[in-house]
């Protein structure tokens, strides 16, 4: 997968239940939930409202 | 209906459209399909504007359609030529024509605003009419909305459960997935990397790798139609080389094509097409075989859940947990491509 592009990338750590999201703007946050973590990477800008 | 619109669908396979009138509805639309004596494809809407009667049952003179309940005529642009009995073919008498390209052996159909449709928008399998691949393929009735078939491709760890003994093996399910949207492209990606992992029979017999493997599925799909999974199967620890190349490796580029055909019913296009043992009809209908039966696993599986979804009270609520990551990315897709 190549990093070309605005992409949204969700990261899930071998041997653990955790989920990394990473937007293209750099911000990055671990859940252990998808659902929350795609409400979360596709509120960018406003990552940090409350969702 | 709820079909994302102003979109391309696969409605046939290259082959099936020829001298003869191939009745097939896509995302709620009756289409007669067929070919022009200079080998052109032409889809139009398969109800004459005279009483209704279906042209797909009707015949055809030369590049025409004579519509077989009292004759109306018309040409592969939908426009009325001749009525019976009288001269005067009234203005208004045609029928639309449908946007048809031909393209990676695939027929791709526009359902959509007329002056929307750009060809260059189609994503493309080129494996399948490559001379490099050999391409096996199928097309199964599924009595379920699409929306199950894209759960269902979306998120392989039910090869595990459902495929045991074909394609699953307990490592799918228990290796994790990166997944990545790419929103402006309008792409999702879902990539599971096992290694030293256990070769289920389908790769095992057709690719003739003894032992454990290394086995990459990578999924690119371009909602609605279009899926692809670029599967690498190859001897544990071999890995591609550092200029690319990598055949040392067998890759089986698995194509579907997700098409609506009413809102509770669908067309499940399969392909595989392969680099590996290309002149061994042996593994062709092993492959076919094997990917039908896998297929019609998923068509019984989906089959049920529509019944279950039918009869089930309005706001279920489901449960998602890290597997599902990718599919919930292509319903959120699909959901804005419907609504828009
Ligand atoms: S219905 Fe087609 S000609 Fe009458
Ligand atoms: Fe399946």
């Amino acid at each position: 997968m190549s990093a070309s592009g605005r992409r949204l990338r969700v990261e899930w750590t071998p041997g653990t239940d955790l989920l990394t999201g990473i937007c293209f703007c750099g911000a990055q946050r671990r859940s252990d939930d998808p659902v929350e973590l795609w409400r979360w990477l596709l509120a960018h800008p406003d990552h940090d409202l409350p969702s | 209906m709820a079909f994302p619109r102003n979109q391309w669908y696969v409605a046939a396979y290259g082959s099936e459209v020829g001298d003869g009138l191939l009745a097939r509805t896509i995302c709620g639309e009756p289409i007669v399909f067929y070919r022009t004596r200079d080998g052109r494809p032409v889809g139009l809407a398969d109800r004459c504007v005279h009483r209704r009667y279906p042209l797909s049952a009707s015949h055809r003179d030369g590049d025409r359609i004579v519509c077989g309940y009292h004759g109306f005529t018309y040409d592969p642009d939908g426009v009325c030529v001749a009525v019976p009995g009288q001269r005067r073919v009234p203005r208004t008498a045609r029928v639309p024509r449908y946007h048809v390209v031909e393209q990676d052996s695939l027929i791709w159909v526009w359902i959509g605003d007329d002056d929307k449709a750009d060809p260059a928008a189609i994503p493309r399998a080129p494996w399948l009419d490559s001379p490099d691949y050999v391409t096996v393929r199928g097309m199964e009735p599924l009595a379920a909305r699409y929306e199950l078939l894209v759960d269902n491709l979306m998120d392989l760890s039910h090869e595990t459960y459902l495929h045991a003994g074909y394609i699953g093996t307990p490592e799918v399910a228990a290796t994790p997935i990166t997944t990545e949207v790419d929103e402006e492209a309008g792409v999702i990606y879902v990539s599971r990397r096992m290694k030293d992992a256990e070769c289920p029979p389908f790769y095992a017999k057709s690719t003739g790798i003894e032992g454990r493997i290394d086995r990459w599925q990578d999924i690119e799909y371009h909602p609605p139609c279009l899926y692809l999974l670029h599967s690498r199967i190859a001897p544990t620890g071999v890995e591609p080389g550092p200029d690319g190349d990598d055949s040392r490796a067998c890759h089986a580029e698995i194509v579907y094509a997700i098409t609506p055909e009413t809102e509770t019913t669908t067309h499940d296009f399969w392909m595989v097409a392969r680099d590996f043992a290309l002149d061994d009809e042996e593994v062709s209908a092993f492959l076919a075989e094997s990917n039908r039966t896998v297929v019609l696993q998923d068509v019984e599986a989906l089959n049920l859940l529509e019944k279950v979804i039918a009869a089930e009270p309005e706001g279920y609520q489901e449960l998602s947990i890290n597997i599902d990551t990718g599919g919930l990315a292509a319903r959120r897709m699909l959901q804005r491509m419907t609504a828009r």
